[in-house]
């Protein structure tokens, strides 16, 4: 656990980098993290994250398969919003925790 | 008399059916479980076939061999349960009514969910091996296949018993060795995860035995398409893995009937409560086994587990008292690698897989995270455990809570 400076803001992270404090969370912040991550934000990806946000505040676990019903994107559209691991990264810019997968 | 209704006849709920009948008074209690099948799979057995270890007779037996004196049994689709007014409705017509509901529908393959898989080359150089026709089907084809690149796919998460498409690949390592076309066959495991498990000790210790084997891993691969023209796998990141033989885990779900009774979630696992067992808004409905969204692993261990949790908690459900147990989420799974040899994993919601000893505190004779013959024995001994000890409901010699006597952090 520590605590990062993006844009401007002091934010707890945990070792990976993934917030810890949803509240701290705002879109200058996103778009921080989208930088170190090489992704570059639209407002599809703005309209995603609260997509991605809401599902996480209500408990739910997020799939690949679960953005691509959500409406907003398909899961193609998703892998061309964050390339290489999107779930990792959308998770990553949206403040929320990194989706574990349970085996 | 009061009715307790049990969905599902397979590992879990034939345990349930076992255990109630036990507790339950007869002449107050009547208890019935529906199935639409009369087969009961010896389902770890299906991961042998395909190398001819087991056959078809090895892993089946009638279903009607483990139910207990003063059950009903049905055997009949359901075409949905109706949560509000305590009723299950069977594809004929009939109606049951229930005080208490069991589910336990499990989870069935889905390859229709992934474009291309279930195609023209369906069952001719793709397969799956979580169905009795696909390893017979596999067997079969190895025979007399000449090699080229095996590619082993986990098409989604989760899926039941995670270990095995591993044992699938350490096995496969072992038989073409064995046959003298080793040297013939690319073995490259494809995995939506990213690495050969989720837990860090158990995926670096899995992940080293693949590398010792020559095994390949794609990791972080999540499949888009099969491309029969081209024989080849496609993610939705771009990345392709040619096959000559592809064996695929295909996507798992839920039973359609939870989907048609909306008690599902988007792939038809009932959200459940994760230590009483209870389902999420309805409290005379109870879910076991793989029909649940609980969040650990699809295998027999956990419904075994989880049987002796459930058996408790009805009893207070039904008595009006507090429920007294909670499930933690233990499975254990014995891995084969192949040679004679196996693996052991212990572990719960919130312990990954750790080395030392099982069941006994450094005695054994089972080794966690070790390569053993005793593991590999302990895999075969569990057959006859299964179909002897453990469907009835009897005791077992193993806490349904993991322990962590034994166990090295």
């Amino acid at each position: 656990m520590s605590i990062k400076t993006i844009a401007g803001v002091n934010v707890d992270v945990n070792d990976e980098g993934y917030m810890t404090d949803a509240s701290q969370w705002n879109k200058d912040v996103a778009a921080g993290i989208a930088a170190e991550e090489g992704v570059e934000l639209t407002d599809t990806h703005f309209e995603l994250m609260d997509w991605i946000r809401e599902k996480v505040a209500t408990g739910d676990t997020l799939t690949l398969r679960g953005i691509g019903k959500s409406g907003v994107v398909d899961a193609k559209q998703f892998y061309k919003m964050y390339p290489g691991a999107p779930l990792k990264k959308a998770t990553k810019i949206a403040g929320v925790p990194k989706p574990t997968s349970c085996i | 008399m009061k009715r307790l209704l049990i969905l599902g006849a397979g590992t879990a709920g034939t345990m349930m059916a076992n255990k109630m009948r036990n507790n339950l008074e007869r002449d107050e209690w009547d208890i019935t479980i529906v199935d639409q099948f009369k087969t009961h799979y010896y389902q770890p057995g299906f991961l042998f076939i395909p190398f001819g270890m087991y056959t078809k007779k090895d892993v089946i037996k009638p279903k009607s061999d483990f139910f207990p004196v003063g059950v009903n049994v049905i055997y009949s689709k359901i075409d949905k349960i109706v949560a509000d007014d305590n009723q299950v409705l069977l594809d004929d017509g009939v109606v049951l009514k229930y005080d208490y509901l069991i589910i336990a529908t499990g989870t069935r393959t889905a390859p229709e969910e992934v474009d291309g898989l279930k195609d023209k080359l369906w069952y001719k150089d793709i397969f799956d091996f979580y169905t009795i026709e696909g390893a017979v089907a596999l067997a079969n084809y190895f025979k007399t296949w000449k090699g080229g690149n095996l590619v082993v796919n986990i098409a989604e998460l989760p899926y039941k018993c995670p270990v095995a498409p591993l044992e699938f690949v350490f096995f496969a390592d072992a038989f073409f060795t064995e046959r003298g076309m080793r040297d013939k066959v690319k073995i490259i495991y494809v995995t939506p995860m990213s690495g050969a498990f989720t837990k860090p000790r158990a995926t670096k210790m899995l992940g080293d035995l693949l590398e010792q084997k020559n095994i390949e891993i794609v990791p972080d691969f999540n499949i888009m398409e099969v491309n029969n023209d081209e024989k080849k796998i496609i993610d939705y990141g771009g990345v392709e893995v040619p096959f000559d033989c592809l064996v695929s885990v295909p996507t798992n779900m839920g039973d359609s009937m939870i989907e048609r009774s909306g008690l599902g979630d988007d792939m038809n696992f009932v959200p459940t409560d994760k230590h009483t067992l209870q389902q999420k808004d309805h409290e005379n409905i109870f879910v076991i086994g793989d029909a649940s969204n609980i969040p650990t692993s699809k295998a027999g261990s956990v419904a075994h587990f989880a049987s002796e949790i459930l058996e408790e908690n009805l009893m207070c459900a039904i008595e009006g008292r507090p429920y007294t147990a909670s499930f933690d989420g233990h499975a254990n799974c014995y891995i084969e690698t192949g040679y004679g040899k196996g693996t052991l994993i212990d572990f719960n919601y919130d312990t990954e897989p750790l080395p030392g000893s099982f069941p006994f505190p450094g005695l054994g004779p089972f080794g966690l995270l070790k390569v053993t013959r005793m593991n590999h024995y302990g895999k075969l001994l569990f057959r006859w455990i299964y179909w002897h000890i453990l469907l009835k409901g009897k005791e077992m010699p193993i806490d349904s809570e993991m322990q962590m006597a034994g166990k090295k952090l």
